[in-house]
């Protein structure tokens, strides 16, 4: 019998706390190196230190833009995207009791595709509107709906109204993605030429050529905000365990509390549904991976399934950018193909382990 | 510190499921709610717990009306044991009873010595010490339900509330679960199925759709007359040779 270990020890004293950002870091660098024409390291780590220290090395100013304006950009935002998405995975699959919940349940998906069809089909917003703004919106208007609907359902069920309360968001998140599904498909059948629903469908499944930098300033300040937030109410989380109930008995204001988290995570999967389009898988994967690495208590579930988050996203989109020669694949496919096998291999490994 | 049920009452869709419910609970005491399915006793101890608003009357944390205090402060007071309680998520038996000292912790008041000193004296208390590096899924119901009372002794409560924690268990985890309860130096309010059982209870509530039809010592209460008349059964009391408290034998259903 081992001895009884300490719930929290010491962050400082696990490896992996001082390897991770060192892992995110290569991983960042990697992106900007890996691609059509491979750059050296050493080059893409000058690119860097010109630009922050104004370190004047010489370096071809086509290269510096592939690095600095293309590919760095876009690790970033890939970044920001897994780390997001993964966090969202993890508080919903923890606050929902649901080991399918993910990012999209909420209709958030669904309601930007509509919003986007709308802006760049039917020509909504007359032009002024981009793409981006107009996903934001649908995605905003998709959640609303959503949290309306699971409100009102669950306002019937009187006494255990907490517990079905998870399961009515669930239910009305599947309501409401089919509408908007429905009226995205109204909208591609009713305006889109082939052409046009090509391309949608494109962005649909994730795509990360169109990132630039002004796509990183909303990124990471989101992505920060939902660690930060998710790490402060990381007890909350975990009270969670045994259900809403036994963690209302454990002194968890949990309305608001999950008001708070679940807003936050919405938000940020909108931020990033509206840049980058669906990618699927992440948000579902990831926070399960990291369960069976590092446990389940949230205070190192949350920072393992940000940071994995986010390197498997910049992994899987060097993938997109080098598996078909001449062709950029929508990274929702590469996250799939990847995840879904590697999913399979977690889940019978973890289920022999146990 | 006492607990005072005021008139209170709970309707759900315009039916009540609990109806001028007043008594009160002394420090230390053994309370045993009995009462047929249905009767209102999960109810009531979820009013009590503070996980339901009442819709009449008021319940009282020594002199203080619970829907007042804050859902942390009565966490420290009040421990709830559910009925069921279960888990997907892959933790072991520490890491479950840890989560007890949740009302005491905030993101500036990490996990400290004194939590872990605190789970430990709990998990001692349940006799599970030995148990706690155990993955949940692994133990038995009866571990599942001793582990669930540490995790509420953890909150270091004053007043402790079971709702049928016995449900399920066999025999042998039965008795000792309720020696544990009868020896916690805590107040207890503990919803029963097994009426002997309730026999080791100082006071008895018994409960009757929705109202509180009697509460006394279990002598007084558990008379043949009001089994019939609440349980609908035929019952012989009968005196147990070298006991404190006489027996039942149930002979028939009304």
């Amino acid at each position: 019998m081992m001895a009884v270990k300490p719930q929290q020890a010491s962050p400082l004293r696990s490896r992996w706390f001082w390897l991770s950002p060192l892992l995110l870091l290569g991983s960042l660098v990697a992106g900007a190196a890996i691609g059509e024409t491979t750059i050296p390291i050493d080059t893409v780590l000058k690119v860097v230190a010109n630009r922050f220290v104004d370190a004047h090395y010489p370096i071809d100013p086509i290269d510096a833009g592939i690095v600095w304006n293309y590919r760095l950009s876009r690790s970033v935002v890939a970044g920001c995207c897994g780390a997001g998405l993964a966090l969202a995975g993890v508080v919903l699959q923890a606050l929902l009791r649901n080991p399918l919940a993910d990012p999209y349940l909420m209709g958030i998906s669904a309601g930007a595709s509509t919003g986007a069809v709308l802006v760049a089909i039917a020509g909504w917003g007359g032009g002024v509107l981009s793409l981006s703004s107009g996903a934001m919106a649908g995605a905003a208007a998709a959640f609303g709906l959503v949290t309306l609907l699971a409100g009102a359902a669950g306002r019937g069920v009187g006494r255990s109204g907490s517990a079905a309360g998870a399961g009515g968001i669930i239910l009305a998140g599947i309501a409401g993605s089919s509408l908007f599904n429905a009226l995205t498909a109204f909208v591609i059948a009713r305006s889109a030429s082939a052409e046009q629903a090509r391309g949608i469908m494109f962005w649909l499944m994730g795509n990360l050529s169109g990132v630039r930098w002004e796509d990183a300033y909303f990124a990471v300040p989101a992505v920060l905000v939902a660690l930060l937030t998710c790490l402060w109410h990381r007890q909350a989380l975990d009270a969670f365990t045994f259900g809403t109930d036994s963690a209302a008995s454990m002194g968890i204001a949990v309305r608001p509390v999950r008001a708070v988290l679940i807003g936050t995570v919405a938000l940020v999967t909108a931020v990033m549904v509206s840049m980058v389009g669906a990618i699927g898988f992440v948000g579902l994967v990831v926070p399960h991976a990291m369960r069976l690495l590092v446990g389940s208590r949230h205070w190192r579930l949350v920072p393992a399934s940000a940071v994995a988050g986010a390197i498997f996203l910049i992994g899987a989109d060097v993938v997109s950018r080098i598996i078909v020669k001449g062709q950029v694949l929508p990274i929702g496919v590469v996250t799939s193909l990847i995840g879904a096998p590697v999913f399979a291999v977690i889940l019978i490994r973890g289920a022999t382990s146990r | 510190m006492n607990l005072t049920v005021d008139n209170v009452g709970w309707r759900i869709r315009g039916r009540p499921l609990l109806q001028d419910v007043s008594f009160e609970v002394q420090s230390g005491e053994t309370l045993g709610l009995i009462g047929p399915n249905g009767s209102g006793k999960t109810t009531l101890l979820r009013l009590l717990a503070g996980l339901e608003k009442t819709k009449q009357g008021t319940v009282y944390l020594g002199n203080r009306d619970i829907s007042r205090l804050p859902r942390r402060e009565v966490a420290r007071t009040v421990a709830f044991v559910e009925q069921q309680a279960s888990t997907e998520e892959r933790i072991n038996v520490y890491q479950a009873v840890s989560l007890g000292r949740t009302p005491f912790l905030s993101p500036l008041r990490p996990w400290a010595l004194e939590d872990e000193q605190i789970v430990a004296c709990a998990l001692h208390d349940v006799g599970m010490s030995q148990l706690a590096n155990r993955a949940w899924h692994t133990l038995s119901g009866g571990e599942r339900q001793r582990a669930h009372i540490a995790r509420a002794l953890a909150q270091q409560p004053e007043i402790l509330l079971l709702d049928e924690p016995t449900n399920h268990l066999d025999i042998r985890h039965q008795l000792s679960l309720l020696q544990l309860v009868d020896h916690l130096p805590v107040t207890v309010i503990v919803a029963l199925h097994d009426l002997n059982q309730a026999m080791m209870c100082d006071r008895i509530g018994v409960m009757e759709e929705g109202r509180l039809v009697d509460i006394g010592t279990p002598r007084t209460v558990l008379t043949a007359a009001r089994l019939r008349q609440t349980f609908g059964v035929h019952v012989d009391i009968l005196p147990a040779p070298g006991e404190a408290n006489p027996v039942m034998r149930f002979r028939q259903a009304l």
